[in-house]
């Protein structure tokens, strides 16, 4: 159905003019809870036509929502119009050619299709397994299918389906929180995320302030996901480094040994479509190769900026900002012998806790933004449970800090002292985007000051 | 039919299906963005988005539906589902939420418009950017952009209260911005704010920018803080740009007054808010000097509407009155939970998008002073102007904010030029300390609130001046 909208808005074009369209059909459903009962319960499904066409040297990109005949054939109007009376766009870097997908995305048909009861008795779990604490969250799923065709012949479709679910638990001003997203519904379990996320909140009772300064540190996978989401902003970015934005220099030793970091779209932990917005098919991009910078995201134009090829990161829309990685993940450590999982301890970063004279358990990073982009400094703040560790232990929970530090700094040769054998699949809160990490034992991470008020 | 019968029909089989109360929104919106970067168009986009959301209420939860089909079957499937959605809940229920009252019937508005932004023609456009951003190289940018944004808005509401709404909003904005790299930083300069200027108004509020006027200059600025010296670290007098001020009162007050963060109903997202009810009307916000208003009926303010999107007129109200807590952002429901007896700051993104409490004009009052009078006032201090970064705790207390650029103030006299300026503190400690405000009032528009799960971007708006604050940390760096 997709492919054949796709192709039938191609037809509108007529010949003479580069053109593609991206046809995309969300299905979302989303149930949101807080105080400990379900107030917002939403779903909605859309299909959303994209066309992007290159006439006589100038280029104009169109939507729309409205696919009736009259529609569709309005929106092709109205963007044939508006390249002719736009300035030339020498930069140009044409179309896709034809390629074959390297697979359909990652599938399941009971995610796709559940029902609001599904993602409701996921809540009433995680609600009881709270225990009483005051919990808020939400559990959604998500279909999303794809078709691409363009006028230098390729066709593609594809479609993936994604169930995330995303809770604190509160006790005394105090919060925990569990997050996971996976491809099928029937790998989250709200009992385990509600139980994880009081354990957090009952253990961060009496939380003492500490100093700032620089402390070496485990950072669970959430925060770990803030890491990895600001890197391909900002770092692997295409757009960036080719206008010398980006700290990344290919080739260069980087980040610590211990550091890998791929883009893997359709590997087992990866969500999202097999193709990207200009229709180039999704690969295996190793990013960072054992501490090297081996690779940038690229779409066409700037992979054609920097004399490369597209490594299939084109975003709608992305003109402005570049190509970005989507399902980035940080490659774990082999798996050896594990320490035990505390009560605030996640299993996946045990091991690592372990291994503290002294130093803190970060969970959650929150509202980080970027000083400078180049150096990636950013400032944000801890949430949802910080601990001190001492001499392996969790010893006491800690008011949470703001903290000023640059990434790369962070993750630099010999700055990373652990990574853990377990990764978690994170969902981001804004766009249809995912990271898979392990969690991290850092030697150093600045932090600036309280955040007490 | 006409897209009121659509929404009626949607509320109507809500109604059916067993909802105590529904409420329906088409909305029709077009949208035209363009950048240009180093002299060339980089990006021209113009989409349509139609749609019908259909809200309804079950015990004291929301369903809520969206469809980009405005037939009369698809509207009322919507409404079924949005019901049946709703019904899920029980399976964990809360207790039973109520509206408070508001003035049903129908109503008709239309924001202010001289120039119908869609209107003006593309190449008018394209030539102006490509002009600027040439300009902006020349004199020195390493990237230079610029940009322009419109919506073009119509919206129909039903509610089974008898609401029969509909609007016709038009916003616009846009800006320009000089990047300089340096070896191991960047620096930037933007006009006339960091991402732009926005209002609802049409294509005379870019006119009025005169962003030609400002192109070499940011250019110019932007270099020179390659080389400047940086930011001193300490405390200080703190003297805040009309534009940081904005941002200011967006994330420091706005946020921190939304009824649904302070009810604990975005504690796991967005967060939660440092403000407890039982303290309304006596806390202590900030200094006698500050006097923040809730005001969508500001003429062209980005916030500004006739009705939101639950069907509530447009009123205005204190939120800060001479340095009291006396007023919060609400909704029909949660006004209800919170026993207020007015609501008024509902609103979504776009139809496929659950109504939600949102910030309409957060705006300070003016003061007696002007911005030259401040810095003649002070001996010692930093004038910090445009927004480059921010971030803020949870409960709206922390925040630190970076500016692109300051001056360092001696004895009452503006100097050098410092890079890389921050300031951070605790919300009502830092307005407490404002003892100095200008009467140079801007409304300054925020098109990228995020907020909400599924996430939502809100349109806000900002009145505010200069301000001088006392006692401020500065110059934090990693």
């Amino acid at each position: 159905m997709s492919l054949e909208l796709a192709t039938r808005v191609l037809g509108y074009v007529g010949p003479g003019v580069e053109a593609e369209v991206f046809v995309g059909h969300t299905a979302l459903a989303l149930t949101r809870f807080a105080n400990s009962f379900i107030h917002q319960n939403v779903a909605d499904a859309t299909t959303a036509v994209r066309l992007r066409l290159h006439a006589d040297g100038r280029t104009a990109t169109g939507s729309t929502t409205v696919t009736t005949d009259e529609g569709l054939r309005g929106l092709v109007a109205r963007t044939l119009a508006a390249a002719r009376l736009l300035p030339p766009d020498p930069g140009w870097s044409g179309l896709a050619p034809p390629a074959p997908l390297a697979g359909e995305g990652n599938w399941d048909e009971a995610t796709a299709q559940a029902a609001p009861d599904a993602r409701a008795d996921q809540v009433r779990a995680f609600v009881d397994a709270a225990g009483g604490l005051e919990t808020a969250g939400y559990c959604r799923t998500l279909h999303w299918s794809g078709a691409f065709a363009n006028s230098a012949g390729q066709a593609i479709s594809g479609h993936t389906a994604e169930v995330a679910m995303d809770g604190i638990a509160r006790l005394d001003g105090a919060d925990g929180v569990a997050r996971m997203a996976t491809g099928r519904l029937s790998e989250v379990d709200g009992a385990v995320l509600g139980a994880r996320a009081a354990a957090k909140a009952r253990a961060s009772a009496g939380a003492v302030e500490l100093p700032p300064g620089r402390y070496e540190v485990v950072l669970e996978a959430p925060a770990v996901a803030d890491l990895l989401g600001n890197f391909a902003l900002y770092g692997f970015n295409g757009k960036a480094y080719n206008e010398r934005q980006s700290f990344a220099e290919p080739g260069a030793e980087q980040f610590d040994a211990a550091v890998t970091l791929v883009d893997d779209t359709l590997g087992v932990t990866g969500i999202g479509l097999p193709f990207d917005a200009e229709g180039t098919p999704k690969s295996r991009v190793t990013l960072v190769d054992a501490g090297v910078t081996a690779a940038l995201a690229h779409d066409r134009r700037t992979a054609a900026e920097a004399g490369a090829r597209s490594t299939g990161h084109a975003v709608p829309g992305g003109g402005a900002f570049g190509a970005l990685p989507t399902a980035v993940r940080l490659e774990p450590v082999a798996a050896g012998a594990e320490a035990a999982a505390g009560a605030v301890v996640d299993p996946a970063a045990a091991a690592l806790v372990a291994g503290v004279e002294r130093g803190l358990l970060v969970t959650d990073l929150w509202y980080t933004r970027v000083l400078d982009p180049k150096s990636l400094v950013v400032t944000g703040l801890t949430r949802n449970g910080v601990w001190l560790i001492e001499d392996g232990e969790i010893t006491t929970p800690v008011r949470n800090f703001r903290f000023t530090q640059s990434y790369p700094q962070a993750l630099a040769p010999g700055a990373v002292l652990g990574v853990g054998a377990r990764t978690t699949t994170l969902p981001d809160s804004w766009g249809m985007s995912w990271c898979t990490t392990p969690a991290l034992r850092l030697a150093s991470w600045n932090f600036t000051g309280g955040a007490s008020g | 039919m006409t897209h009121f019968d659509v929404a009626t029909a949607a509320v109507q089989a809500a109604l059916d299906a067993g909802a105590r109360y529904a409420d329906a929104r088409v909305m029709h919106r077009r949208y035209e963005s363009m950048s240009a970067r180093n002299g060339e168009v980089e990006e021209l986009t113009q989409s349509e988005d139609a749609g019908i959301g259909v809200r309804a209420l079950v015990g004291g939860s929301w369903g809520f539906y969206a469809v980009p089909d405005l037939s009369d079957a698809a509207a009322r499937a919507a409404g079924g589902r949005a019901t049946k959605t709703a019904a899920a809940s029980a399976r964990v229920p809360g207790p039973a939420a109520d509206l408070v009252p508001v003035g049903a019937g129908a109503g008709s508005w239309a924001s202010p418009c001289e120039v119908d932004p869609l209107s003006v023609p593309l190449s008018d456009k394209g030539d102006l950017l490509v002009h600027l951003t040439k300009t902006m190289r020349e004199h020195g940018a390493d990237v230079a952009e610029g940009m322009y944004q419109i919506w073009d808005t119509e919206k129909w509401f039903v509610s089974s209260e008898g609401h029969r709404i509909d609007q016709h909003i038009r916003e616009c904005g846009g800006g320009i911005s000089s990047t300089a790299i340096g070896d191991g930083e960047v620096q930037r300069r933007s006009y006339p704010a960091h991402r732009g200027q926005y209002g609802t108004r049409g294509w005379e509020l870019v006119e009025a920018l005169d962003l030609g006027a400002h192109a070499a200059r940011t250019a110019q600025e932007a270099r020179a803080l390659l080389t400047a010296p940086l930011c001193p670290a300490g405390e200080t007098t703190l003297i805040l740009g009309g534009e940081q001020m904005a941002l200011q009162i967006h994330e420091s007050v706005g946020h921190a007054i939304e009824l649904d963060r302070i009810l604990g109903w975005e504690a796991a997202f967005a967060g939660t808010s440092w403000l407890d009810l039982d303290q309304l009307g006596s806390l202590h916000y900030g200094s006698k000097l500050m006097n923040i208003t809730i005001d969508p009926t500001i003429p062209g303010a980005l916030g500004s509407f006739g009705f939101d999107d639950e069907g509530t007129p447009a009123a205005r109200r204190d939120a800060v009155r001479e340095g009291r807590w006396v007023g919060v952002l609400a909704g029909r429901d949660s006004a209800t939970v919170a026993g207020l007896d007015y609501a008024g700051s509902v609103r979504a993104d776009g139809w496929a998008r659950l109504p939600m409490v949102r910030m309409t004009n957060v705006g300070l009052e003016p003061g007696p002073h002007t911005l030259d009078e401040m810095i003649a006032a002070t001996d010692d201090g930093i004038f910090m102007d445009t927004n480059r970064s921010w971030s803020i705790d949870d409960k709206r207390l922390n925040f630190q904010f970076g500016t692109e650029i300051a001056w360092e103030i001696k004895n009452g006299r503006q100097g050098r030029m410092l890079r890389n300026p921050t300031y951070t503190g605790i919300g009502p400690t830092f307005w407490r300390s404002m003892d100095m405000l200008s009467s140079e009032i801007v409304s300054w528009g925020t098109p990228n609130c995020g907020k909400g799960q599924p996430g939502q971007v809100g349109h806000t708006g900002h009145p505010a001046a200069p301000a001088r604050f006392q006692g401020v940390r500065v110059g934090v760096r990693g």
